[in-house]
């Protein structure tokens, strides 16, 4: 579980993120959407420790992010993995070699061992026999994959996806949720996705959180999204006047 | 101005203090250092070899015609071109050259990966990038630059031959018997000190440039230009520095 205690970010005079306390559930997954400029990305990148809060706390279970050491910060991060959404691999390496590359550096396993978890990793998303191609001659989608397949290498306890469904088609997004949910259920990591896709809102919001202008203005999951009558989140999920049909149909409304 | 010189320098010297930190594993960095010591080194030994070999060719011609008619022995001419190769041109022009070409590709490369996530990937990781993308290049320019320079030593020498036992402005053994005169060892450990400072030098204000690139493509070919003229500007500074301290 992370716990997120009043964090407030800063930029000279502008705060971008007002005070924000919300927790992120282990084994589920914890979506947090808006606007853009709403604070995602910013929130994402503090609970990651790429940025450093102007006030608060982060709790990852009982340590405080925030407090670490340099040593300790990066022992921590060996537990943690992200998906990025460009993916961020390795353009000069393989499939492959991308994959072995935290594992070469963090573990002591024999080739044969790493190998062995990588062609496990692979298989886990799909990508079997991909192992010796180069980022750049595979699909966006099958990126994001292999993008989550390095995130999860050295099974990590906390799995972060920066928008996992941008650029891809309704579809391969499907694929890429049903994937970071099934991750996130069998080996009960504490996944925290930041979106703004409906479809994932719908499917996989164990625990959403909606941030308005750097501030938290709803936390509720995906049953609850149908029945709040919150209005940041009905001018957000339900901005077309297609969506509200579909609502009133789904609730019986007229 | 001053402030600005002091958030730069201080920030230097914390990236340099982060790359000289223990590797997370020696088996990847030394990989990392031989990849860079291929690039740094033979991707740059052919326009090393040429720059060498006109340089000593223009030095030599140069001073056959400033000698010409003078009481000055012909044989000069090979004392000349070699301890000018030796003491200034070898290390200092072949650096600046370096700075162009190996330097600003640096920048890029760590600017790119800064762009792209793939630094932000590495620390999420747990990787300490600083080290992990800096410490093998910094190795590979060391050991590989020097050895670039004292090339360009021997091929400026060569060119300046071609340049004047060729054409026969001076018979080659007035030539050879210059390059045989004078000789100070002293002037070759000159020419390795400059090697290994410029070197230094060069990596890390283009890895510096290329770690702290914020924006898009544009701030990124402004960083890199930015690491070519630092560098260029901080060589000729370690240059007459190193000049004064020497040999002053």
């Amino acid at each position: 579980m992370i716990r997120c205690e009043n964090v407030k970010k800063s930029f000279g005079d502008t705060e971008v993120l007002k005070g924000i306390t919300t927790e992120f559930e282990a084994g589920k997954c914890n979506l947090i959407i808006g606007l853009s400029g709403a604070g995602k990305t910013v929130m994402l990148k503090l609970l990651v420790c790429l940025m450093k809060q102007t006030s608060g706390t982060i709790m990852y279970d009982d340590v405080n992010f925030n407090s670490l050491g340099d040593d300790e910060l990066r022992s921590l991060r060996m537990k943690v993995g992200m998906l990025f959404q460009g993916s961020a691999l390795f353009d000069s390496m393989t499939v492959e070699e991308n994959i072995l590359f935290p594992l070469e550096l963090f573990t002591k396993k024999t080739k044969a061992e790493m190998l062995d978890r990588v062609n496990y990793v692979l298989e886990r998303v799909n990508l079997e026999g991909a192992n010796q191609k180069y980022p750049s001659e595979v699909s966006g989608g099958m990126q994001k994959r292999v993008g989550i397949a390095r995130a999860i290498v050295l099974e990590p306890k906390y799995l972060f996806c920066d928008e996992p469904n941008s650029g891809l088609d309704p579809k391969t997004s499907m694929v890429i949720d049903e994937l970071i949910q099934s991750i996130t259920y069998d080996n009960n990591i504490t996944t925290v996705i930041n979106t703004h896709d409906m479809n994932s809102v719908m499917e996989i919001g164990d625990n959403i959180n909606l941030l308005h202008h750097g501030t938290l203005v709803w936390r509720g999951n995906k049953a609850d999204v149908l029945t709040s009558d919150n209005e940041f989140l009905d001018n957000f999920i339900f901005a077309s006047p297609f969506l509200q049909r579909l609502r009133n149909a789904a609730l019986g409304r007229s | 101005m001053f402030s600005n010189f002091a958030f730069h320098f201080g920030r230097y010297l914390d990236l340099l203090w982060d790359s000289f930190s223990r590797p997370e594993r020696l088996k990847i960095y030394w990989r990392e250092t031989l990849r860079q010591m291929d690039d740094i080194g033979v991707g740059s030994l052919i326009i090393v070899a040429i720059i060498a070999v006109f340089m000593g060719a223009v030095a030599a011609v140069q001073f056959a015609y400033q000698l010409d008619g003078q009481l000055v022995p012909s044989y000069y001419i090979g004392y000349i071109v070699r301890d000018l190769a030796i003491i200034e041109s070898a290390p200092t022009i072949t650096c600046l050259v370096l700075a162009g070409k190996v330097g600003s590709n640096m920048a890029s490369e760590i600017g790119g990966m800064r762009q792209k996530e793939h630094i932000d990937a590495m620390e999420i990781m747990g990787v300490n990038t600083a080290a992990f993308l800096i410490l093998p290049k910094i190795i590979a320019a060391m050991i590989m630059i020097p050895l670039l320079v004292a090339l360009a030593a021997g091929l400026a020498i060569v060119g300046g031959y071609m340049a004047v036992v060729i054409p026969e402005t001076i018979p080659s053994s007035a030539y050879i018997k210059g390059l045989q005169s004078f000789f100070v060892p002293y002037n070759v450990f000159i020419m390795f000190v400059k090697a290994f400072i410029f070197a230094f030098i060069l990596t890390t204000v283009s890895c510096y440039k290329g770690y702290y690139v914020e924006g898009g493509s544009v701030e990124l070919g402004a960083a890199s230009t930015q690491a070519v003229v630092v560098t260029d500007i901080l060589i000729l500074l370690a240059d007459f520095l190193i000049a004064v301290v020497l040999t002053g």
